[in-house]
């Protein structure tokens, strides 16, 4: 029996196939997807800030696009991925409010989607597919069966990335 | 008084908390009561300090449709309140502002699945966005205007932004505000309604955890 592992806000996991992660309701947030398709084994993040550097507290490494890139790849080399296999799906990072007088509350969802574009980058992960910013939210699923990202909105036909 | 410790909140604290979510949604329920000319009833306000993990879950599940309201507070107060509502529910309610199609959920409808998903896929009019942010701001005008007097500290509230969407993705906004001071988020949640006509919704109070002591300060805790 395949299991479909639900993923919380600042929060991650990792699965073996024929297990699926999954995220509902990501927002402002990107969900990053890493998978390595040799071995099946897919991890996801759900962050919610772009950058651990700049808040004081800090603990939880999930919170943040550059701390929980890093803490993600090391559950899944843990559980047996190899690190030079990976690539990654990148969805979320919505703007949920059109605030008129808040710039740096209004860019949070792109800030959050550049922070995770460097972070990979800067790891040679490359970006396979991404499905971001707009002003809708979006639920996500990862098979690592298939390596598929299937992304569902409000009102929206369901997308496979 | 002096700092407020999110995880080392007596009872005292918890109950001044309820007891402002009592009287703030109190005045927002008489508010949309008389503008809609029917009974709202609400439920006793829940304090939750939660991880961000169970944030999207307490307004009926991540993916639930809903229409949320949000108010960026200013001055003493810092913080967001948000008024939401199951979109099916919102749908209803400005029909009873607006005085049309007050039958949208009548009785044989309530359980039918299919009617309660062609309502949430019908798209609001201007006119009907309009509707709903005015409701939004009397309430939110309502809420705070009682936590400003009972506590003497000036709020102000910005003008309301609308989404209508998944409801996790639409907390997902004050979340990170939280998520910029701290792992947990407390907020002061009353579930309001009129239950049988299915119209109840939710008023969630997100202050920052300084104002949160500002609050507990001026009651003189």
């Amino acid at each position: 029996m395949s299991k479909m592992i639900k993923v919380g806000m600042a929060d991650a996991n990792v699965c073996i196939t024929p297990d699926a992660l999954t995220t509902l309701g990501l927002g402002s947030c990107v969900g990053i997807v890493l998978y390595d398709p040799v071995k099946k084994i897919a991890g996801l993040a759900h962050i919610m800030l772009p950058d651990s550097t700049k808040i004081i507290n800090n603990a939880n490494k999930y919170k943040f696009a550059d701390t929980g890139i890093d803490k993600l790849i090391e559950d899944m080399t843990k559980i047996g991925a190899g690190r030079a296999n990976l690539v990654a799906k990148i969805a979320g990072g919505a703007q949920m409010f059109s605030f008129s007088n808040n710039l740096e509350m209004m860019r949070i969802g792109d800030r959050n989607v550049e922070a995770t574009k460097e972070k990979l980058n800067s790891l040679r992960i490359k970006i396979l597919a991404e499905d971001t910013g707009e002003n809708y939210g979006r639920t996500i699923e990862f098979y690592p069966e298939t390596g598929k990202l299937h992304i569902r909105s409000v009102g929206k036909e369901q997308k496979i990335l | 008084m002096s700092e407020l410790n999110l995880n080392g909140m007596d009872n005292m604290q918890y109950d001044v908390l309820r007891e402002i979510g009592n009287i703030g949604a109190g005045n927002a329920t008489t508010a949309l009561s008389q503008m809609i000319n029917s009974k709202i009833d609400m439920k006793v306000p829940k304090v939750e300090l939660l991880e961000f993990r169970e944030v999207s879950e307490i307004v009926g599940g991540a993916e639930n449709n809903v229409l949320g309201i949000l108010f960026t507070l200013g001055v003493d107060i810092d913080g967001m309140m948000m008024f939401m509502m199951e979109k099916s529910a919102s749908r209803h309610m400005v029909n009873l502002l607006l005085g049309e199609g007050q039958d949208t959920l009548d009785e044989d409808d309530k359980d039918n699945n299919n009617t309660k998903k062609e309502i949430d896929d019908k798209e609001f009019t201007e006119m009907e966005l309009s509707a709903l942010n005015e409701i939004g701001n009397i309430i939110a005008g309502a809420y705070l205007s009682s936590l400003s007097s009972l506590t003497n500290l000036t709020i102000t509230s910005s003008i309301p932004y609308m989404a209508i969407d998944m409801a996790g993705a639409i907390l997902s906004v004050p979340a990170i505000e939280f998520g910029k001071i701290g792992d947990k988020a407390l907020m002061i949640e009353t579930e309001f309604g009129n239950f049988e006509k299915a119209l109840n919704g939710y008023f969630l109070l997100i202050p920052t955890l300084d104002s949160y002591t500002a609050i507990l300060t001026s009651l003189g805790l």
